[in-house]
């Protein structure tokens, strides 16, 4: 039967009857991804008619089409929408089982997705339209910003659209639509490292996809549902003989996911990747495509998998683990050594990625209390978006006008910008998870609490040794901000010349959409600290993830 | 009332921001760091003023209201008999930290940035006293490391002030992180964060196994503030970096937190893990006290003894006592405990003054180099370290007396449960470490102050002992600058209530007891 009252198709409906394979869609649950996708296109349609300066105006477009998804999801705050359904299944006599679905997990990831992109448009303007940001010396590499923001705002949609599937067809569908564009982007600009870059991150993703789909398909095969809650349904009641088929596939799609979010192992592409790619691209992977990876592996493991939580709990504890321990262990590495503030970061976000799957790790052997622990996960992302969107925007800020891009180039930077050294130390200090940062401690503390109340204490004690671990770079760099420039090499030794002038006479010019964003975030910021309430309301949000 | 703790805790932190945010010239700076660390102790001597002592042991000046409600983090302070002589330490020790820094301030960075990380420190460690919530009292625990952290780094000794600072802030982060999973494991337990409601439940709710887990997270993260032998090899390094108003901070508050943190929250909250883990808390204690001592003697002997780690490493020992006192689980214990925490506060706050005093004007702290006869070069200021040295060994009558005191008293008569025996033991080793401490106390006044304030001509710089050393004629030592009058207000109010409080016990006793009393209570 058809669950929605039919309206719109109704003539069609009738005439099939039940058997009808047309189904009214609800437009307004849709339509945050839809108006991305609109936005794409007319950003792509718009690019052969604007030349020159006005070439800006495409990065308008996009924000205007981010805005409009924004605002597209207010109409949506109750939740409990959903569309694309399948009638219910006449064999088990269950429930409707719907593809997209517009939930209070829905909703916050779509605002955290959304929000973030628009920050990266900001991030992208002076690279995709150089007047009026650009000088002559051409530090802002040009790259086609026809192209970029119809690719950029392409992925966004898949990542949107991610966030509300319910099925794995649907899942793979989406993340596709969100990896496909981002390889062009990671080397849109035609250099040598951009390519590398984008063929080292296409290739081993084209690999994750692969095993992911095996993963699908033999879960498929053990369960005959593709639908999340479904699923769930017949792994609880599972032939035993088709266990071992379903928990491999189990383990597969997982380690598809692992792969999105850079979990150790599978992180390899990564440093690589963010290094090569222009920064704003870097922001962008590290926290669109890496929340939207989340997003995926909270719904399938969170709901699909959810009666496998003991045999994936455990894997994902240990995973967690290795992804914090090893992140940080070479970022303290990369700080002490080469000091690339990029790649220093790429490897931040990887340790960071380790504590959001903490929560995953804490799962109880009959995933009875998962609900409990896993928004946990949801709230960490959120403040990640914040405070890692702010340290990549300074991080274009400087490195425009400082191409070495090591963190020797930040010392004295408080002489040169105060607001952007006291901003930069405010997100990494929040990153670190310290006063006064204490967004990133609220989520932290949210974070142990999940693994504590779950028992699993041996993974709340490697993450707080991990977090004195970080504080070790987090800390260097900030230090570096507040420092005296001195004449000579800076102590974090860099392959350039530059490296360390900044207080030393050097200017530092901050576009006009730099600062917007860096003071979006910084406000942001300030306001989450005071009011850590806002975000961390997903807690105790009854139900949700179903 | 209960807005002037909230006023006196939040105004030295906006101050603190504004002053790091926006540009204000340094000698204004200074002065507005006089007046809000002026305004935050006169408001804190409002709040004693205002306090019932007739019922010091019940929460004053409370204020309860949500925070972040999916967390369980309540915005819950309050002031009872315990936290009220700390809090007016701290703002009587930031207020005359602030005066210092009129004077001469060590190269570093502007005297603004200074000023400003004082005032957040400050707002740290009051937060921290008044806290009646798990979660707060780790926030406020937490503040107060970048502040000391760039103090150390920026302002310190040139040359291991870097490494000094790292390891400073990298203990006590790993400790205050075991530190909130305790806390974390309590909440799961019993469901709440408020730390008087735990202590009024007396560890209900949790079995022994898990109050002796959380009791040993929470344990060992106070134990690296306090510190406690063998965590204490921060504290050294840290003490020696640090610029003088940084090392009176660091010994005169900050410590405190640690075994404030033990009286508050682990021994009432978790009876059962005090329990089993008293033993070990007064054990290492006690070598705390002889270690303290021994490495204080084996100092003074090198001839590259540094005045100021001398110091820090009898804090070790006068800390040994506190945890002493806190093990023994009796009130007079932990009533020593606590004036203990106050009279090392006032007494090595005066001593870290002094030693800045001394390092400034000579140029360095080594006892070899300082060249002595301090008494002939520097009178008054001579006098002042000898008064603080006799302090520091407990001498009977000043501020240091009472607390070692009641801490052995303490452990004489420890609580029912504990092994009188080992206490006994522990009891004898702390007397001796009493002798050790009057030994290299009274080995400083001679090595520092003593002397004929003379010298053959260029001993008393040995960096160009020539030939002509052998046999030249006796000259007088430099004289330095005596006590001058920015260090008469910084440290008058310092020598005053050590007087005082060493005189008359009871104007802290009476305000301490029946709170330790209600908490004891609460958790037998």
């Amino acid at each position: 039967m058809n669950p929605v009252p039919p309206t719109g198709g109704s003539v069609l409906a009738a005439a099939h009857g039940p058997l009808s394979l047309v189904q009214d869609i609800d437009w307004a649950a849709i339509a945050p991804p839809l108006a991305v996708a609109s936005a794409a296109l007319v950003v792509l349609l718009a690019d052969l008619f604007l030349s020159g300066p006005r070439k800006v105006w495409l990065a308008w477009l996009s924000l205007a089409g981010l805005a409009t998804a924004l605002g597209l999801l207010l109409p949506l705050r109750g939740g409990g929408r959903a569309t694309f359904c399948a009638p219910a299944d006449p064999a088990t006599g269950g429930p409707p089982a719907c593809s997209y679905v517009v939930s209070d997990l829905t909703l916050v990831l779509q605002l955290v997705l959304i929000g973030s992109a628009a920050v990266v448009v900001l991030l992208s303007m002076p690279m995709t339209a150089p007047r009026p940001w650009a000088d002559e010396s051409g530090s802002d590499r040009a790259v086609p910003g026809g192209e970029y923001h119809f690719l950029l705002l392409a992925s966004v949609a898949g990542a949107v659209t991610l966030a509300a599937a319910r099925d794995l067809v649907t899942l793979v569908v989406a993340l596709e639509t969100l990896s496909l564009p981002a390889f062009a982007l990671v080397g849109l600009r035609r250099d040598a490292r951009g390519g590398e870059a984008a063929l080292k991150y296409f290739l081993l993703s084209v690999a994750a996809t692969a095993v992911l789909l095996f993963g699908v398909s033999l879960l498929y095969g053990a369960t005959g549902a593709v639908h999340l809650d479904r699923i769930a349904a017949a792994l609880t009641t599972l032939d035993p003989k088709l266990d071992t088929v379903a928990a491999t596939g189990a383990g597969l799609v997982l380690v598809g996911f692992a792969f999105k979010v850079a979990a150790v192992p599978f992180h390899f592409w990564l440093p690589d990747t963010y290094r090569g790619a222009p920064v704003p691209v870097a922001a962008y992977l590290s926290v669109v495509s890496k929340t939207a990876g989340f997003a995926g592996l909270l719904l399938v493991a969170g709901i699909g998998l959810r009666p496998y939580a003991h045999v994936w709990g455990p894997a994902l504890a240990v995973l967690a683990a290795l992804t914090m321990t090893v992140g940080n262990v070479v970022a303290v590495r990369v700080a002490t050594g080469s000091g690339d503030a990029v790649r220093l970061l790429a490897w931040s976000s990887i340790a960071q990625s380790g504590y959001v799957l903490v929560p995953f790790g804490t799962a109880a052997g009959d995933g009875a209390d998962l609900a409990d622990r896993l928004p946990a996960s949801v709230a960490y992302l959120a403040v990640y978006a914040v405070m890692n969107l702010g340290a990549f925007a300074v991080v274009a800020t400087v490195g425009r006008d400082r191409p070495t891009g090591v963190v020797g180039d930040y010392r004295g930077l408080v002489r040169v910008r105060p607001w952007l050294a006291l901003a930069m130390a405010f997100f990494l200090l929040c990153l670190a998870g310290l006063p006064p940062g204490l967004m990133g401690l609220f989520a932290k503390v949210a974070v142990f609490q999940s693994v504590v109340a779950g028992g699993t204490g041996w993974l709340a004690v490697v993450m707080a040794v991990n977090v004195v671990v970080a504080l070790y770079y987090y800390l260097v760099w900030t230090a570096l901000l507040f420092q005296p420039p001195v004449p000579g090499p800076p102590p974090v030794a860099g392959d350039g010349e530059a490296a360390g002038t900044l207080g030393s006479g050097g200017t530092l010019r901050v576009p006009a959409p730099f600062a917007v964003a860096i003071g979006l975030a910084f406000g942001l910021g300030v306001v989450l600290s005071v009011a850590p309430q806002i975000v961390l309301r997903v807690l105790t949000v009854p139900g949700l993830l179903g | 009332m209960s807005v002037v703790l909230i006023v006196a805790i939040v105004l030295p932190l906006i101050a603190g921001s504004a002053l790091i945010a926006f540009p204000v010239d340094d000698r204004r700076a200074r002065y507005a760091g006089v007046a809000v660390t002026g305004a935050v102790l006169g408001l804190t001597v409002v709040l004693a003023g205002a306090f019932d002592r007739d019922d010091a042991r019940t929460m004053q000046f409370e204020t309860d209201r949500a925070w972040a409600s999916s967390l369980g983090l309540r915005f819950h302070l309050g002031v009872d008999g315990i936290s009220l002589p700390l809090i007016v330490l701290t703002a009587l020790l930031t207020f005359l930290v602030a005066v210092h820094s009129l004077g001469k301030l060590p190269d570093g960075g502007s005297a603004r940035a200074y000023v400003a990380l004082v005032l957040v420190l400050e707002a740290g460690v009051l937060g921290t006293f008044a806290a009646l919530d798990l979660i707060l009292f780790f926030l406020a625990f937490e503040v107060v490391l970048v502040p000391m952290y760039f103090l150390i780094a920026r302002w310190g000794t040139p040359g291991e002030r870097g490494p000094a600072a790292f390891k400073f802030i990298l203990y006590t982060l790993l400790g205050s992180a075991l530190m909130l999973l305790g806390f974390l494991l309590v909440q799961a337990h019993t469901g709440t964060f408020d730390i008087t409601e735990l202590a009024a439940r007396g560890g209900d709710g949790m079995s022994r196994g898990v109050q002796i887990t959380a009791f040993l997270a929470i344990g060992l993260g106070l134990a690296v503030k306090v510190p406690m032998w063998p965590l204490h090899t921060w504290l050294p390094d840290a003490h020696t970096a640090a610029p003088t108003g940084g090392s009176v901070l660091l010994a005169g508050v900050l410590l405190k937190m640690g075994t404030y943190g033990l009286v508050r929250i682990a021994v009432p909250a978790l009876p059962q893990g005090a329990e089993e883990f008293a033993p070990y808390l007064g054990a290492f204690g006690a070598v705390g006290i002889v270690y303290g001592s021994l490495v204080c003697l084996a100092l003074l002997r090198s001839p590259d003894g540094d005045l100021k780690r001398i110091i820090a490493y009898s804090s070790v020992g006068h800390m040994g006592f506190a945890l002493l006192g806190i093990a023994t689980l009796t009130a007079q214990g932990i009533n020593g405990a606590l004036f203990v925490n106050i009279g090392h506060g006032l007494i090595t706050g005066l001593l870290f003054f002094l030693a800045g005093a001394v390092k400034e004007r000579s140029g360095t702290a080594l006892l070899g180099r300082i060249g002595g006869s301090l008494y002939a070069r520097a009178p008054r200021l001579g006098g002042l370290l000898a008064f603080a040295a006799v302090a520091g060994l407990g001498l009977p009558g000043l501020a240091g007396f009472w607390g070692e005191l009641l801490a052995m008293y303490g452990a004489y008569h420890p609580a029912d449960e504990l092994s009188r025996g080992l206490f006994l033991v522990l009891l004898v080793a702390a007397a001796l470490g009493t002798v050790l401490t009057a030994a290299y106390m009274l080995g400083i006044v001679r090595a520092v102050c003593g002397g004929p304030g003379l010298a053959a001509s260029g001993t008393s710089e040995t960096d160009d002992v020539g030939p002509m050393a052998e046999g030249a004629p006796l000259v007088r030592v430099d004289p330095l600058p005596d006590v001058g009058r920015v260090d008469v207000v910084a440290w008058a109010p310092l020598v005053a209530f050590t007087v005082v409080l060493g005189l008359w016990p009871a104007t802290l006793l009476a305000v301490t007891d029946p709170a330790v009393r209600a908490l004891l209570g609460g958790g037998a």
